[in-house]
């Protein structure tokens, strides 16, 4: 019960500062006399929801559909391929190292490369948001699946348990809090991916909508998008967050 | 008149020897091991660190091979299945996280593919045993280390092996925790009369443990001595004081260099 209470409390104060930020950015906006094209208010920045021509619901779909299918991919192919290192070690010990490499390029600078192989639409910006958020699932991933104490295999092994049996029960479960770390570090990074796609080239999405806003100076317009390119993340990351809270048990959960 | 059968005990070791190879010198981890183990019995395997203790319970588990002498398991008494019969505990509970305490001590059950009913109704036994009735449903990160130690007791007994073998269980736990789990463990094996060999850095863990004491030392390692506890059971913790329960860790002092 009190635990209750405390959980009400703490996101009260939660709520609490978000409204605080709020309000702060309202009166510097109206008692500083800020120009509208600098900063607009709240008020102004929601009334941009408005016009029409921004197609604000198409903007959401599409970019939303280019994070969640890059994302969905990375999970797919990331997962996919560490499982595959802990089955055959030779493949991991040749292919590791080069990912590892791969991932110091800043992903973003592929972008234009990306632009020019595939055109720009949604399927390169899908294609963007892969590759930025693809390194972090497969290597949390595959260390996850490494860390197996030797004393529980040696368990499983006295009792001629077979290289299925520790897998399925010892490795994979066991590699579930890594492949939700890397999960959630992804989940913030897809985001990332799929709005730079869409500056670097696009006719469609909330990231196209930015640079068009940005001609005509319609800064709230900027505002807003960005709100809810942040939405977007924000919603990604809860769900990747309530799949974690039912599948991993809290002790082995990694913050 | 025919000829008694000679004596056979459950467990025989003849002048094992191990030697690890990796780069560089051999490095000697267990030599001349020669001692007999019967049916029922609980050995204490004592030394400092390096001395081959967990090398000899794992060639014990079939876990590692060695280089010369004999290993023989089970007798015409007791015979001894290599897959079914060994249940271990290590210094680390290593319950898996993710799994409720009863579904823990299942694992082993789980691994050989025996009946699911059956098996969980002898885990509610084992888990009453070894002092966690009503802790069933728990998680691991629920339990305190010494608790979390009897469920992978438990776990150890789940298949009904015939040999439990222990590395240093309770070496992770508080001094007083493990006064308590050596009395408890003494009455778990009175109740369950498995055969148990018990690795310990402990000496008087491991006289007041033991029904005999196997001492082993580093540098060379190797087996100094091997001998019989004859203190009355079950032992009490006041025994400890007694003159000879003095001589018995004495004698292992002494053999390990520290007197």
């Amino acid at each position: 019960m009190s635990g209750q209470i405390e959980a009400v409390h703490r996101y009260g104060l939660a709520v609490l500062s978000h409204l605080l930020l709020i309000a702060a950015w309202h009166f510097f906006v109206v008692f500083g006399h800020v120009p509208a094209f600098v900063m607009p208010s709240p008020y102004a920045t929601v009334h941009a929801l408005l016009v029409p021509n921004y197609r604000w619901l198409d903007n959401i779909a599409v970019t939303g559909t280019e994070i969640f299918g890059g994302y969905v991919a990375a999970v797919v192919v990331g997962v996919g391929l560490a499982l595959l290192f802990s089955w055959f070690r030779r493949f991991e010990m040749v292919a590791m190292p080069l990912l590892v490499s791969l991932n110091m390029i800043p992903k973003v600078a592929l972008g234009p490369l990306i632009i020019v192989w595939f055109s720009y639409g949604i399927g390169p910006n899908v294609l963007i948001a892969f590759a930025i958020c693809f390194f972090p699932i497969v290597l949390t991933t595959a260390r996850g699946l490494r860390e197996v104490e030797p004393d529980l295999l040696d368990l499983v092994r006295s009792l001629k348990g077979s290289r299925w049996q520790i897998f399925i029960k010892i490795q994979l479960p066991g590699a579930l809090p890594y492949i939700f770390s890397g999960m959630k570090v992804a989940a913030i990074l897809a985001v990332a991916g799929a709005v730079v796609g869409e500056f670097l080239g696009s006719d469609r999405g909330l990231g196209y909508l930015m640079l068009q806003v940005q001609v005509t100076l319609d800064t709230a317009a900027m505002f807003m998008a960005v709100i809810l390119i942040t939405g977007i993340g924000m919603v990604m990351y809860g769900l990747v967050l309530g799949l974690e809270r039912l599948l991993v048990v809290r002790d082995a959960r990694i913050q | 008149m025919p000829q008694p059968a000679p004596h056979e005990p459950f467990i025989r070791l003849t002048g094992v020897r191990k030697v690890y190879r990796t780069r560089g010198p051999e490095f000697l981890a267990v030599s001349e091991v020669t001692f007999d183990v019967e049916a029922g019995e609980l050995v204490a395997l004592v030394g400092p660190s390096g001395c081959g203790k967990t090398t000899l319970l794992k060639i014990l588990a079939g876990l590692h091979t060695h280089e010369a002498g004999d290993v023989r398991i089970g007798s015409a008494g007791t015979p001894f299945n290599p897959s079914r019969d060994i249940g271990m505990v290590f210094q680390q509970p290593l319950l898996l996280k993710w799994r409720r305490v009863i579904d823990n001590v299942l694992l082993p059950a789980e691994i050989l593919g025996l009946p699911a009913a059956a098996s969980r109704e002898r885990a509610r036994d084992l888990l009453a045993l070894v002092g966690l009735r009503g802790s069933e449903d728990k998680y691991p990160y629920e339990l305190s280390g010494g608790m979390q130690q009897r469920a992978s007791i438990a776990r150890a007994l789940i298949h009904d092996p015939k040999l439990i073998l222990m590395d240093e269980p309770f070496g992770a736990l508080d001094a007083l925790t493990r006064e308590k789990m050596n009395l408890e463990l003494l009455r778990i094996w009175r109740e369950s009369r498995k055969t148990i060999v018990f690795v310990t850095h402990g000496i008087t863990e491991a006289v007041f443990l033991g029904t005999r004491v196997v001492v082993l030392t580093a540098g060379p390692a190797r087996m100094a001595d091997n001998f019989a506890i004859d203190l009355p059971h079950p032992r009490t913790l006041d025994m400890k004081t007694h003159a000879r329960f003095g001589e018995y860790t004495r004698r292992v002092y002494r053999l390990l260099g520290m007197e």
